[in-house]
């Protein structure tokens, strides 16, 4: 190995270890704070010094957080599966059948992410009432659809314009509808791109906070980042670092453990279609 | 119209089932920022009324910060949302929700009187009572005793006094070994807080209350100068820089580890600092705060919350049962010994029971006396932007940006403006 | 190399093609319905609405009582008796460009910063490497954390007594006493930046990522063969073949820099040196007696990032149709 190799291997290591504790250094304070109580809270601590489940046992004993976990996870799986349903056939439209019009209508949909949540939020409660959803998990599937749509829809239509023209062709000689092109062709080749925009809806869905609050009104029917809000203190203005650290640190083991799960998707996307552009 | 039309649909429905179940229990929903243990206790204090009346409470609980929930109720009131049927309310939203509330002065005519004048009027609007106190809160200045008896000193009476006190001990513990020692923390951030600490300051000064319950601007005066130069004085000297971004719990963190030899805050950094882990445990007191010096006397600004009733509530009657019974002596008194809230009910000072389990609540009467109220009354719809342009104004004094003169004249223009021809 | 995006009908002008291009923009259509149903159902009404109330005087106390004032929120004026004219509205309020100033200088510092950090990051990720899976999982970490939690715990961390960025900067020496990073205006925006780039950088890099997982394997093989310099290889066949999904990337995340909210009100409420947009439309949404008034600048805030969008779109020669590739 000559010295050159060498010397660019380190650096690369380097850098691996250094995104790796930018990244989770302060979700490692985060789980060592979570073993912490009382004062000791208030301590600078590099290693962990105590191991005290206490915080995670408050946050799981409270009767409602398993269950906001479960409804987390109803909310933001229905609302990934809806946008990608709408969006693949969507941007199939959009990025390889010649319309007129595509253009504005890209730009309509995304002038919908231009305004402010907070300032829709009046009307979509006027909305959300009226369509008799309050108080219930749908009106925040209804509500997501407002920011994950038009960015999955982009994203998609961005990487099925790349896709080789001539496998499609082939398959519209072979006689095949437009619906099995999508389906039997492209998905195929589309994981890369479909896996990582719906991990990021997920995660966008996942930790939605404004709306819900505002749309729903009962313990059963709140998600995880309300849950986190309302974790207290014994007393009016105790903040209690603790707990919530311990209830991050549950809600995110969750997303790790399903990125470590696609990520092989992630990888084996391109690489097994042996496609050539 | 077809919203109208389908409300209406919806709200005779909803009548016909109530009518028909009318003689059984009513589910009334409740809903709070209550923490903690006062989640728990808030069931205790309500199981008695539900026995006697048969109805049934729902708790929906809000996240701790007062502005979330401001936001929340705001936005259900404004959409007429009649899921919610009672509202625990903050002492400063009562002139703002008021228009949302129903009038609690027929029900409530005989227990008036029984309660702090000061906080009935508080949560009267336009001669309407919006909501009923439910307990009251004041905050106090914290001292360590033994630090003050090591170095011989009583505790101050004066901000100076107190400012004096604290840089010696601060430099002598310091020379000590103890480098994180400060003299004296308080809640310097940008937000409704500072405006509760500021307000004590100038109020204590002599310097009015930024605008008088007739309705007049008074913040610019010399005095109230004054009050913000001494504050400005300690940021830096006996206070850390940081104080410019504290809020109650940052200050509690830095006292209960110890840090300081003066904190201003509520009664709930009480309990908490004689907890097991507490690095001041047992080694402190409380004592009213501060007065500015001559012509001055002791100001705590007045917190605490209140129930009140929603016009869009469909319960209205067992709601408005519900808010006289938590404003009442038996939940306040359970409050009380349960949760070491501070009761509006006069006579519950004197109660022999409170005394003996919970000494700290005639203590902090004397403060509650000095307590003085925001200016949520006269300024109405218009008092939090009177409150945010107030703390700016202080944050920008005691960040150095501008005089407190040069602020506090531009305040008043500002403040001017905003009444117009009235609040 | 790059396909075109739709069949070219000039090659294929006979009749069986036109029938297919006619039978596929109704597939097309039928395809499009539900998504732009689907978006006129969420999204038209709250958006009118607002726009709707920005021209009213309705306050959040009487919803559905508002009258029509025209653009008096914008702006307006009028000539008191001594002959000086004053002026009212949005467009002449300074809080509200302080807040404009804020917003773009924060949008055009962390999106360029985001923007390569998370190239950076995505070609270290997709080299191949033991442990590679753990590694891209470790980098998601900031953006899973839900944004109100992760605002928080920074303000722990940047916290000047007892967080702990003090005191590892005290230890190493960089710094010489204890800094309130969210206390003085000084330092606040760059404890927001800081903190929006750790959490948003990884949002780039997995879309790097993804994009640079489309790049067939083949291409740099060739190049490799070639004796291609890896720098030139990066910059003439890797930033180009993912340069429209980096665009797209970009345009959200400048959507959401311009509209960022709960980072700003959670790690520095109240602070001028930060106050954005959003933050001031929400304080006059609900907590002041304005709801009109913030309406007004909810849909300037639309207004400005439209005008952005267009500006991007533009200067940055994004293909929106993928014609003529």
């Amino acid at each position: 190995m000559s010295a050159s190799r060498l010397f660019y291997r380190i650096g690369f290591y380097i850098a691996v270890v250094l995104i790796v504790v930018i990244s989770v250094f302060p979700f490692y304070y985060a789980v060592l704070t979570s073993f912490k109580t009382g004062t000791a809270i208030f301590e600078v601590d590099y290693w962990p010094k105590s191991f005290d489940l206490a915080n995670y046992d408050k946050v799981l004993t409270q009767a409602t957080f398993p269950r906001n976990l479960l409804n987390s996870l109803f909310v933001a799986t229905s609302t990934v599966g809806l946008s990608l349903l709408l969006a693949v056939t969507a941007s199939y439209a959009l990025a390889r059948v010649r319309f007129r019009g595509r253009g504005l209508l890209l730009i309509t949909i995304l002038a919908v992410s231009m305004f402010p949540q907070i300032a829709v939020l009046a009307g979509l409660f006027e909305l959300v009432r009226y369509l008799g959803l309050f108080n219930t998990p749908f009106a925040l599937i209804f509500s997501y659809t407002i920011f994950t749509l038009p960015f999955t829809v982009w994203l998609l239509t961005t990487f099925m314009r790349d896709l080789p023209l001539e496998i499609e062709e082939a398959a519209i000689v072979d006689g095949a509808t437009p619906w099995v092109i999508i389906t039997q062709v492209f998905m195929p080749l589309l994981w890369p791109a479909l896996v990582t925009t719906g991990l990021l809806a997920f995660i966008g869905a996942w930790n939605e906070y404004l709306f819900a609050l505002t749309f729903t009104s009962s313990e059963t029917t709140r998600t995880v980042p309300v849950a986190i809000a309302l974790l207290t203190g014994a007393s009016d203005k105790e903040i209690p670092w603790g707990p919530i650290m311990a209830a991050s640190v549950i809600v995110t083991v969750p997303l790790v453990v399903l990125v470590l799960i696609f990520q092989r998707k992630i990888v084996a996307g391109l690489t097994a279609g042996g496609v050539k552009g | 119209m077809t919203f109208r039309i389908k409300s209406l649909i919806a709200g005779s429905a909803l009548f016909a089932v109530l009518a028909a179940t009318a003689v059984k229990a009513e589910e009334i929903t409740y809903v709070s920022g209550a923490v903690g243990n006062d989640l728990e206790i808030f069931k205790q204090i309500v199981k008695p009324w539900e026995e006697k009346t048969g109805n049934k409470v729902t708790l929906v609980p809000m996240p701790a910060s007062t502005t979330d929930q401001f936001g929340q109720y705001r936005l259900w009131l404004a959409a007429g949302n009649s899921d919610i049927d009672v509202y625990q309310t903050d002492v400063i939203w009562a002139p703002q929700l008021a228009d949302q509330f129903v009038d609690l002065k027929d029900a409530a005519k005989d227990v008036i009187k029984d309660h702090f004048p000061s906080i009935i009027e508080s949560q009267t609007v336009n001669g309407k009572l919006a909501a009923l106190p439910y307990f009251t809160d004041a905050p106090a200045l914290y001292y360590r005793k033994d630090l003050l008896e090591k170095y011989g000193k009583q505790p101050p009476k004066t901000w100076d006094e107190m400012a004096a006190i604290a840089k010696e001990i601060q430099d002598k513990e310091r020379e000590g070994g103890n480098k994180d020692m400060w003299g004296f923390v308080f809640q310097g951030n940008a937000y409704e807080g500072l405006t509760c600490d500021a307000l004590e300051w100038v109020k204590s000064h002599g310097g009015g209350q930024i605008v008088e319950p007739d309705g007049t601007v008074s913040i610019n005066n010399e005095k109230a100068v004054k009050a913000l130069e001494t504050a400005k004085s300690w940021v830096g000297s006996i206070s850390p820089d940081g104080s410019l971004a504290y809020q109650e719990e940052d200050t509690r963190g830095i006292w209960q580890k110890g840090n300081a030899v003066f904190m201003r805050n509520w009664p709930y950094a009480y309990a908490l600092g004689n907890g097991e882990d507490s690095a001041v445990k047992g080694k402190f007191e409380t004592v009213a705060l501060p007065s500015g010096g001559e012509g001055g006397q002791s100001a705590a600004t007045l917190g605490g919350w209140n129930v009140a009733v929603s016009k869009y509530s469909k319960h209205q009657e067992a709601a408005i049962s519900l808010a006289l019974y938590l404003s009442g002596p038996e939940a306040q008194k359970m409050n009380a010994l349960l949760a070491s809230h501070l009761p509006t009910l006069q006579a519950l000072y004197d109660d022999p029971e409170i005394k003996e389990k919970q000494p700290i609540i005639p203590q902090w009467k004397e403060v509650f006396l000095n307590a003085v109220p925001r200016p949520s009354a006269p300024t109405k719809g218009k008092y939090n932007e009177v409150s945010s342009k107030f703390w700016s104004a202080v944050h920008d004094t005691l960040s150095g940006k501008g005089t407190a003169a040069e602020n506090l004249e531009v305040l008043q223009a500002d403040l001017e403006e905003l009444k117009g021809s009235g609040w | 190399m790059t396909p075109s995006a739709s069949l070219a009908p000039s090659d294929r002008a006979s009749g069986r093609e036109l029938s297919l291009q006619q039978q596929r923009v109704r597939s097309a259509f039928w395809f499009l319905a539900p998504m732009v149903i689907a978006l006129i159902a969420a999204a038209a009404w709250p958006l009118l609405r607002t726009i709707y109330f920005s021209m009213t005087n309705t306050t959040l106390s009487s919803l559905y009582e508002g009258q029509w004032i025209g653009f008096d929120n914008y702006l307006s004026w009028r000539t008191l008796s001594s002959g000086k004219t004053i002026w009212r509205g949005t467009l002449v309020d300074p809080a509200w460009w302080n807040a404009v100033w804020n917003t773009v200088r924060f949008a055009f510092v962390s999106v360029a910063l985001e923007t390569v950090l998370g190239l950076l990051v995505a070609l270290v990720l997709n080299a191949e490497f033991k442990g590679r899976g753990l590694v891209r999982a470790a980098i998601l970490i900031p953006w899973a954390i839900p944004t109100i939690v992760s605002a928080k715990m920074w303000s722990w961390m940047l916290n000047d007594q007892f967080g702990i960025i003090n005191d590892l900067m005290l230890r190493m020496g960089v710094i010489g006493q204890k800094i309130a990073w969210t206390a003085s205006d000084a330092t606040s925006m760059y404890a927001v930046l800081l903190v929006d780039i750790w959490k948003t950088t990884p949002f780039m890099a997995l879309l790097c990522l993804a994009g640079l997982q489309m790049i067939p394997k083949d291409i740099y093989e060739a190049a490799k063969i070639d004796g291609v310099h890896p720098v030139r290889v990066f910059f003439r066949i890797t930033l180009p073949l993912i340069r429209p999904a980096l665009m797209v990337a970009v345009i959200f995340r400048t959507l959401d820099a311009l509209r960022i909210f709960d980072l700003v009100y959670v790690l520095t409420p109240n602070s001028k040196a930060t106050k954005t947009m959003s933050v001031i439309s929400r304080e006059n949404l609900i907590d002041f007696d304005k709801f009109a008034y913030g309406s007004a600048q909810s849909t300037l805030l639309f207004a400005i990032i439209a005008v952005f969008v267009a500006v991007y779109i533009w200067l940055g020669k994004v293909n929106l149709t993928g014609e003529g590739r």
